[in-house]
């Protein structure tokens, strides 16, 4: 159970002497109890004081990484049930699941299309994070293959090993040594071997339980046998079920501070029917998974996932942005084509990526608009004539030009006007409405 | 060790909204909790989606969608039909698109002629929808509702430039109304306390606090919808009350992502399931956000997004 701030105090040396930055031992109390300050701030509390802190002041839900080096994915930590409160911390990991009962071929295939899947989207690269190799044979010298296989292929790419077989996690979990994997599949029977199994591979536990009561049971236990990270699966599978025992999960973990269900969660979306795959795996996205294992990877299911996770793991109160300045995409020479956007990441990425795609060197003036789409900025009063002349004018880019000519997204034609009035000299020409308008557009010039 | 459920039970409640009439008629809303979570109170009615049709040939839908329904797009009462009889449509949204300007400004009289031929047609609800011209719709839509008077069906939108009238319309031939607002909590309330106002009862409204497209700004219209739930349910708001309608087809099938060919983008994989789980994916997000009914197009995301509702049933 988290402590208030007066009971955080109580612990507290009393002294009043400042050296944590804060003007009094209360002040710090209060901050230490929403988590806006690190206890090792005060360096005069007692051993017998940080002890309990520590424990009342951990994260609710522990940070868990899974994969080691740049593919490396954190986890846990989040703080909030609802987007709007504010941002959620780490993006959920897809994994996609390769069983040890297909053929080496088609294993390595889908190693293959784990390693392709990388997509850049709105300036970040996103992919399918890891692999969920599968014990479906029982057979531990297959589980081994595939690791091995999977060890060689995809170095890089973390891994979940899932059996149920001590033996066999042991064996598999070799060949991932120093990677951060998780091991998946203790359960009543099996947990103090499984525990030997991942501490002896710094691996985290994954606690696959039949329903809440034995996941905080199991999370218990394992905790008495020394293992800290963990990663829970409450045994739900039908999305309803996901959805309801991921809710009682992260609420418990906030709200009531129960430190059983403290962890990053494991959901199972595999269907036959892909389609209804992905609206399952939005689910987990959308309501609390930290990883969200697949049945295959397809590029368009990869695409609408990765979209849907980083428009859910945006932060609210800041769009995504750019940086204002002048881009140069291709070569442009004094005679290119120069046109005017927001710094609206989603906007930038659209417009940029269609210029490159139409291989029409060309300069592109991002104007800072608060991250706001053109019209959205535009009736916000932040992409009008005054400002956008102004920018245009400060930003020197007339002098590079032959002939000084701006292109304006159609949506805002009305301003042309404006802002012809505006920047003498300049001609103001009107562009396509939409983005996908403009390879035509700019060819056509060409 | 055992685990206690943290529950929640909230004061307020969602307007139980009927729609239709005869044997097909529905009724959307009623919970008392967030959306499909059944298992901390009541969620009596499914959440409905309605199948879009419009008053003339979809010629700015991406060709993957109008091929479906090139039989019969040509005639929205042959196109409702089918939605209804062939594809099992709980409900059926007329657009009138036909009657923008710039689309052919099809006159208000004949898009009247339009809803009655439908209505006569079909035996599920109908939600007649404008254009969504603010000036045009007035006019279209008064002749609409007097043609659907009677008929307990739903017409909209009203929003800030134009409810006065569509209000009014809808209140003197008793049908539901939609009122849509921009993004935001607080002209979403504004808008419908605006409306009662009028002597509209709330009791009859659907909320549209507008609907984006998955990477379009879906995040927007997911959190919006989120707090209106929150704040008619914890803080039992009366005027945030009225369930939720996400008009979710007309978004999606517009970004370039449901339309690209998968030979200019090969990282973007096959077309025809990218635009469907395009939508699928866009309008499920909002059954978990709050909507109580969803306005589709592709039947293959409308049976994918049916499957996921029977799915979130435990
Ligand atoms: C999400 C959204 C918001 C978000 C902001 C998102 C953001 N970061 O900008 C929020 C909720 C904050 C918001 C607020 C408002 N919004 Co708003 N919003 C939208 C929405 C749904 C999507 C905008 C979006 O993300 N578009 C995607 C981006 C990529 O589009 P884009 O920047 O226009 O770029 C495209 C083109 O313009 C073109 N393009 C871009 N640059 C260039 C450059 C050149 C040279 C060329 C040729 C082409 C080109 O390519 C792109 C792709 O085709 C739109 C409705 C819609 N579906 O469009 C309304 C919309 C833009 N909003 C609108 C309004 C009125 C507002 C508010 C004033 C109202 C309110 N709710 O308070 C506020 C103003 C903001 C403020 N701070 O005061 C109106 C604008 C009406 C108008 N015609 O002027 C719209 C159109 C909704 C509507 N139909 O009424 N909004
Ligand atoms: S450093 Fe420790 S003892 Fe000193 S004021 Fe801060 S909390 Fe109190």
């Amino acid at each position: 159970m988290a402590l208030t701030g007066v009971e955080i105090f109580k612990l507290l040396p009393k002294t009043n002497c400042k050296k944590c930055g804060q003007p009094t031992c209360l002040a710090f109390a209060m901050k230490l109890a929403q988590r806006q300050v690190s206890l090792d701030q005060c360096p005069d509390v007692s051993e017998e004081s940080k002890q309990k802190l520590g424990e009342a002041s951990a994260p609710p839900i522990r940070p868990v990484t899974l994969g080691a080096g740049t593919r490396a994915v954190k986890m846990g930590e989040e703080t909030v049930l609802f987007r709007h409160e504010k941002k959620f911390v780490n993006p959920c990991a897809f994994a996609v699941k390769i069983e040890d009962t297909l053929s080496e071929a088609d294993a390595a295939k889908k190693i293959d299309e784990v390693l392709a899947s990388e997509i850049d989207r709105v300036g970040q690269k996103l992919r399918v994070d890891a692999m969920f190799l599968s014990n479906d044979s029982g057979d531990a010298a297959k589980l081994e293959a595939l690791a091995k296989l999977a060890a060689q292929k995809a170095p890089d790419v973390p891994v979940i090993i899932s059996t149920v077989n001590p033996d066999a996690a042991g064996a598999a979990l070799g060949h991932f040594s120093g990677k951060n994997a998780v091991l998946y599949g203790a359960n009543a029977g099996n947990l103090p071997a499984m525990a030997e199994k991942a501490k002896a591979a710094k691996a985290a536990l994954g606690i696959a339980a039949k329903n809440l009561d034995e996941l905080s049971d199991l999370t218990e236990k394992a905790k008495g046998l020394g293992i800290e990270d963990m990663v829970i699966d409450s045994g739900a599978r039908k999305a309803g079920e996901i959805l309801r025992d991921n809710t009682y999960i992260r609420r418990a973990a906030l709200k009531k501070g129960i430190k059983q269900v403290g962890y990053p969660v494991i959901n199972f979306a595999e269907r036959g029917d892909e389609m209804l795959e992905s609206l399952v795996a939005g689910l987990a996205v959308k309501k609390y998974g930290s990883i969200v294992v697949l049945g295959a990877v397809r590029k368009w299911k990869d695409l609408v996932l990765f979209s849907l996770r980083q428009n859910i793991y945006t932060d609210p109160q800041v769009p995504m942005q750019v940086q204002q300045k002048v881009y140069k995409i291709g070569e442009p020479g004094p005679k290119s084509p120069f046109l005017i956007t927001t710094n609206f990441s989603l906007t930038y990425f659209i417009v940029s990526g269609e210029i490159e795609n139409c291989k029409v060197p060309c300069r592109l003036a991002v104007m800072d608009s608060e991250g706001l789409s053109v019209l959205t900025a535009w009736a916000a009063g932040k992409f009008t004539a005054s400002r956008i002349s102004q920018f245009i004018t400060e930003s020197g880019i007339g002098e590079e030009l032959e002939q000084k000519e701006l292109i304006i997204p159609g949506y805002v034609a009305i301003l042309s006007g404006a802002i012809e009035d505006k920047l003498p000299g300049w001609k103001i020409t009107v562009g396509p409405r939409e983005a996908n308008g403009l390879p035509a557009f700019l060819k056509a010039r060409a | 060790m055992p685990f206690t459920p943290p529950k929640e039970s909230y004061n307020g409640k969602i307007f139980e909204l009927a729609l239709g009439s005869g044997e097909k008629a529905l009724a959307i809303g009623g919970e008392n909790v967030l959306s499909f979570h059944g298992f901390e109170g009541s969620t009596p009615r499914k959440p409905v989606i309605a199948m879009e049709v419009q008053d003339i040939a979809p010629a700015d839908w991406p060709q993957t969608v109008q091929d479906v329904y090139k039989d019969v797009s040509g005639d929205p009462v042959a196109w409702a039909l089918h939605c209804q009889d062939k594809l099992g449509a709980e409900a059926i949204a007329l657009r009138l698109t036909g009657t923008h300007p710039d689309k052919g400004d099809i006159s208000a009289e004949q898009a009247a002629a339009t809803v009655k031929k439908v209505l006569e047609a079909i035996k599920v609800p109908l939600i007649i929808l404008g254009s969504n011209h603010a000036e045009k719709d007035t006019a279209v839509l008064v002749k609409a509702a007097e043609a659907a008077k009677g008929s307990n069906c739903v017409i909209g939108k009203a929003q800030e430039a134009n409810y006065k009238t569509i209000a009014a319309a809808a209140m003197a031939n008793d049908l539901k109304l939609i009122a849509m607002s921009e993004l935001d909590i607080n002209l979403s309330k504004q808008l419908n306390i605006l409306i009662t106002q009028m002597g509209f009862d709330r009791e009859k409204l659907i909320t549209d606090p507008m609907c984006s497209a998955l990477s379009y700004g879906l995040e927007y219209t997911y959190s919006v919808m989120e707090r209106i739930k929150l704040a008619a349910l914890a803080q039992n708001d009366p005027v945030l009350q009225p369930p939720m309608l996400a008009d979710a087809g007309m978004y999606v099938w517009k970004v370039k992502e449901t339309q690209a060919p998968e030979a200019g983008l090969p990282e973007w994989g096959s077309l025809a399931e990218r635009g469907i789980a395009w939508e699928a994916v866009t309008a499920s997000s909002f059954l978990v956000s709050g909507a109580d009914m969803l306005i589709m197009r592709h039947p293959a995301a409308v049976e994918a997004v049916k499957k996921f509702i029977a799915e979130m049933e435990v």
